[in-house]
C-alpha cells in the first residue's frame, strides 16, 4: 500500500464532507466505547492485568533477540520453516517464492495488518496469483478495491447498503442474486462464496497476533473462524508477522489475551483463538503440509534501539482509534496508510518516514484519551510530541505556522516586550470587540474564525490591571 | 510531613500558605476576570497570594510543536520566578499540567535544572484541585454560598483534557460548584471528550477542530443548561466561539468566576452586558 499520508489535510477534508462516513463512524464508535467500558468494569483486576502485560512485553523487548532465536529453533523443531525479512521488499519476495515453489494459483488470506504494511496483496496479484481475502471486512474492501480504515474492523466505513450492492455486483457471475440487507444474510452470502475459495486454495496466508517462543507456535484470534480455514485447508500455510509479536510462553499469552478482546471489541475472548505449531504430523487428520513463518523487521529494530521502543508493545487492539476524537471526525482513510488513529500517527512516520507523514503526529489535540485506554499503557501523546520535535528540527510544517510560533516564542521569552505588545494589542481588540463581544472574521485569524467566532478579550491585561490596582495595597 | 513534634509557639493559627499565581497567558490576555476570581478564591481559602511580575506563557505552544529550546528557555524563567513559593496555582488544567508533568522532562540532560524543575513541579496545582485537595474542607466551607450569575439556574461542566487526564481533576470542580447557592449542575453527554481546541491544533486543522467543537456544542445544548463552565480559558474560547457562531444562547464562564460569585459578562458577550448588568467583572480584589 503506497503511503498517502502527506495528503492528510486534503483527505481529512474529503472525509469531513462525507455524510455516510459520519453515520458509519458514529455508530461504530458508540458500540466500541460502550462495549469496552462494560467489559473493563466487569473485570476488577483490569488495571493489574495491564501492569502485568506491560511488564511481560517490556521484558520480552529487552530480550527480543533471545526470544526470537528461541522461537525460530522451536518452530523449526516442530517442522516449520522460519524466514527473516529486513524490509517490505524482502517480505514480499520471500512469500512470493514460497507460493511459486508450491506451484500456487490461488491464495486465501486471513486478515494481516503487516501483510498490508508490506503490500503483499499487490505483489501477489502482480505475479498473477488469485488472492482471496477471507476476513469478512477485508473481503468487503477487497471487492470495493479499497484499503482498510480500521485495524480491527477494516470495513467500518461501509454501510450495509453499500455492502449489499457490492455483493450483488461481484457475485452475479457466480449466478447469485443480491442478498438481503440483514447481517445474517450478508454473512451467509460471504460464507457461501468464501467456502468455495478455501477448498480451491493452494496457499493460506495469515498474520499472527502473537508468536510463542517456548513452543514455536503462532497464534491468531478471529471472530469468524476464517483464520482456521486458511490455516488448515490449503497445502501450505504461511504466517507473516512483525518481530515484536513474540511472547516468551503461554502464561504470558493468557495475560495479554485477557486484555486484547476486552480492549478491542469488549468481548471477554474473541470467538476463535487458534494456535498453530508446525505442519501436519503423521497422525493428524488435517493441517498443511508446509508451515512457514516470515518474520518482518521493516523499521522495528530501529524502534527497539531508540526512544520509540514502547510503541513495540502495541497489540493492535484498536482501542486508541476507537477513543480518538480525530479518528471519529475523519475515519481511517484520511491517515493515508495501513495504520490509523493514534497508533498509526506514531507508527506511520516511523515506518514510511517522517517526511512523508509529518502531518499525522501534528493532527492531534494531545487530549490523552488514547493513552488512558491503551491496554499496553503506551504513552501515545508523548510519542507524538517526540515526533513533532523531530519534525520541527527538520523544518516541517507550514511557513505561517513556523513564523507564528517563532513570534510567540520571541515574546514569551521577553516579558517586557510581551507586556507592552500585549497591552496594546488587547486594548485594541477589546475596544473593537466591545459591541458584539466577538469577531466573526479577523485578519490573520482565518484558521480560527472559519469555524467559530473569536470572543473579544476584556481589553486590559490581567497583569496590567493587577499592578494598577496593586498601588492601593 | 515537614513538622517535627515541637510546636513553634502557642498560637494555633497556621501560617497562611504563600501562593504564587501563575496567571496563564490566556487569562492574562483574554480573561482577567478569571484571574481576579482565582485570587479571591485563594484569599478566601486563607492563602496569601502574589502575582510575580513578568509572567508570559507556560511554554506549551513551543513544547507541543517540537520547539524544545524555546520551551526550555521559558521553563527556566518560570522556575526562577516561582521557586520561592509554597505553592504555584494556575486557573488552568492545561498550563498546570504542563508545569507539573512536563517541566522536568525538558531538562532530561541537565541534572541541576531538572532538580529545580522537579521541586517546583511537585508544588504546582490546578486551581480547583488546590482548593479541594490542598486547602481542605475548612477552606472549602468558607467558599460556600456564592451567588450564581444572574439568570443562570443550571450549568454543565466540560472536563478539559489535560486537567482530567494529567492531573485527575474531575470531582473537585463539581464538589465546589455544588456549594454555589441555587445552581444545579447537569451532566452533558461525553463531558470528558476533547472540545477540539488543542492549542495550535485548532488553527492548523480547523476542519477537524470545527467538527469536534460542533459536537461539543451539540452536547452542551442537549444538556439544557443555561451556562457551560470549565477550568481552562482555551477550551472556553473555543466553545464560546462556536456557540456564538451557531447562535446558541448558552453562557460561558470559567468555573472560578462562578465559584467566586464574580461571573457577570460571559465569554464572547458584549461589554454592555448581555446579562444586562453593564459592570465589568473583577472590580474587586476581595
Ligand atoms: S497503541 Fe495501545 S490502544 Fe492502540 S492499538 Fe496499540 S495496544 Fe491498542
Amino acid at each position: 500500500m503506497i503511503p498517502e499520508s502527506h495528503r492528510f489535510p486534503d483527505r481529512a477534508g474529503l472525509a469531513l464532507a462525507d455524510e455516510g462516513l459520519r453515520l458509519a463512524l458514529d455508530r461504530a464508535r458508540q458500540g466500541f466505547i460502550g462495549n469496552r467500558r462494560k467489559a473493563v468494569d466487569a473485570l476488577p483486576e483490569f488495571q493489574e492485568l495491564r501492569e502485568a502485560a506491560r511488564r511481560v512485553k517490556n521484558h520480552t523487548l529487552a530480550n527480543l533477540d533471545l526470544y526470537l532465536e528461541r522461537f525460530e529453533s522451536q518452530a523449526t523443531a516442530a517442522g516449520g520453516q522460519v524466514h527473516w525479512a529486513a524490509d517490505a521488499a524482502e517480505a514480499r519476495a520471500r512469500i512470493l517464492a514460497i507460493c511459486r515453489e508450491a506451484g500456487a494459483r490461488t491464495v486465501t488470506k486471513g486478515k494481516s495488518m503487516v501483510g498490508e504494511e508490506v503490500g503483499l496483496n499487490e505483489a501477489l496479484e502482480e505475479a498473477d496469483l488469485e488472492v482471496v481475502e477471507t476476513d469478512l471486512g477485508e473481503y468487503i474492501i477487497q471487492l470495493a478495491g479499497e484499503t482498510p480504515s480500521h485495524i480491527v474492523a477494516p470495513a467500518i466505513h461501509k454501510t450495509r447498503e453499500q455492502i449489499r450492492d457490492l455483493f450483488a455486483e461481484h457475485h452475479a457471475p457466480l449466478g447469485l442474486g443480491a442478498p438481503g440487507l440483514g447481517n445474517a444474510e450478508l454473512v451467509a452470502r460471504a460464507r457461501e462464496v468464501l467456502r468455495r475459495e478455501f477448498l480451491r486454495a493452494d496457499v493460506g496466508i495469515t498474520g499472527a497476533n502473537f508468536l510463542i517462543a517456548e513452543s514455536g507456535s503462532t497464534v491468531i484470534v478471529t471472530n469468524e473462524g476464517n483464520g482456521d480455514l486458511s490455516n488448515t485447508l490449503p497445502r501450505v500455510h504461511v504466517v507473516i508477522a512483525g518481530i515484536e509479536k513474540v511472547l516468551p510462553g503461554f502464561e504470558d499469552l493468557s495475560t495479554v489475551l485477557r486484555l486484547l478482546a476486552r480492549s478491542a471489541t469488549g468481548q471477554e475472548m474473541s470467538v476463535y483463538t487458534t494456535v498453530s505449531t508446525g505442519p501436519r504430523r503423521g497422525e493428524d487428520l488435517d493441517g498443511p503440509e508446509e508451515f512457514h513463518v516470515v518474520l518482518v523487521d521493516n523499521g522495528r529494530s530501529a524502534m527497539l534501539g531508540g526512544e520509540f521502543r514502547e510503541m513495540l508493545r502495541c497489540i493492535r487492539c484498536g482501542a486508541c482509534l476507537n477513543h480518538c476524537p480525530v479518528y471519529h471526525a475523519v475515519g481511517g482513510h484520511a491517515y493515508g496508510w495501513v495504520y490509523t488513529g493514534p497508533m498509526g500517527s506514531v507508527l506511520t512516520p516511523l515506518i514510511v518516514g517522517l517526511d512523508k507523514a509529518h502531518h499525522l503526529p501534528n493532527a492531534c489535540t494531545l487530549n490523552g484519551r488514547c493513552e488512558q485506554v491503551c491496554p499496553m499503557s503506551i504513552p501515545l501523546p508523548t510519542m507524538l510530541r517526540k515526533l513533532r520535535t523531530r519534525g520541527f528540527e527538520r523544518g516541517f510544517g507550514t511557513r505561517t505556522s513556523r513564523m507564528g510560533l517563532a513570534a510567540w516564542g520571541f515574546l514569551a521569552r521577553r516579558p517586557a516586550v510581551y507586556g507592552s505588545a500585549t497591552r496594546v494589542a488587547m486594548g485594541i481588540l477589546g475596544w473593537l470587540g466591545r459591541r458584539r463581544g466577538a469577531f466573526r472574521r479577523l485578519p490573520l485569524a482565518g484558521g480560527w474564525t472559519g469555524v467559530r467566532d473569536l470572543p473579544a478579550p476584556e481589553g486590559e491585561t490581567f497583569q496590567r490591571a493587577w499592578r494598577r490596582r496593586g498601588a492601593r495595597r | 510531613m515537614e513538622q517535627s513534634g515541637l510546636m513553634e509557639d502557642a498560637s494555633q493559627v497556621p501560617a497562611p500558605r504563600r501562593v504564587g499565581l501563575f496567571v496563564t497567558c490566556l487569562v492574562d490576555l483574554y480573561r482577567p476576570s478569571t484571574g481576579f476570581a482565582a485570587v479571591r478564591l485563594l484569599e478566601t481559602a486563607g492563602c496569601e497570594v502574589e502575582v510575580p511580575p513578568g509572567q508570559t506563557c507556560c511554554g506549551q505552544p513551543a513544547f507541543n510543536n517540537g520547539d524544545s529550546a524555546t520551551a526550555r528557555a521559558i521553563a527556566r524563567s518560570i522556575v526562577e520566578r516561582f521557586e520561592g513559593f509554597d505553592h504555584v496555582v494556575a486557573p488552568s488544567g492545561s498550563c498546570a499540567g504542563m508545569l507539573r508533568r512536563h517541566l522536568p522532562e525538558l531538562f532530561a540532560d541537565d541534572a541541576p535544572w531538572r532538580e529545580r524543575a522537579e521541586r517546583l513541579a511537585a508544588r504546582v496545582h490546578e486551581l480547583t484541585s488546590f482548593l479541594v485537595d490542598v486547602c481542605g474542607s475548612a477552606a472549602v466551607e468558607r467558599l460556600r454560598g456564592a451567588a450564581p450569575p444572574r439568570g443562570v439556574r443550571t450549568a454543565t461542566y466540560h472536563d478539559s483534557c489535560s486537567g482530567l487526564r494529567e492531573l485527575g481533576v474531575r470531582e473537585q470542580p463539581r464538589h465546589l460548584l455544588a456549594a454555589v447557592d441555587g445552581l444545579d449542575l447537569v451532566e452533558m453527554r461525553d463531558a470528558e471528550v476533547c472540545c477540539g481546541f488543542g492549542g495550535t491544533f485548532c488553527v492548523k486543522y480547523p476542519g477537524i477542530s470545527g467538527r469536534m467543537v460542533s459536537e461539543k456544542v451539540e452536547n452542551i445544548a442537549s444538556a439544557g443548561a443555561d451556562a457551560v463552565l470549565a477550568g481552562d480559558v482555551g477550551c472556553l474560547l473555543n466553545i464560546a466561539g462556536r456557540l456564538g457562531r451557531e447562535g446558541r444562547p448558552v453562557r460561558v464562564f470559567h468555573v472560578a468566576e462562578v465559584l467566586a460569585g464574580m461571573a457577570e459578562r460571559g465569554i464572547g458577550e458584549p461589554a454592555s452586558g448581555a446579562a444586562g448588568t453593564g459592570a465589568v467583572a473583577g472590580s474587586s480584589r476581595g
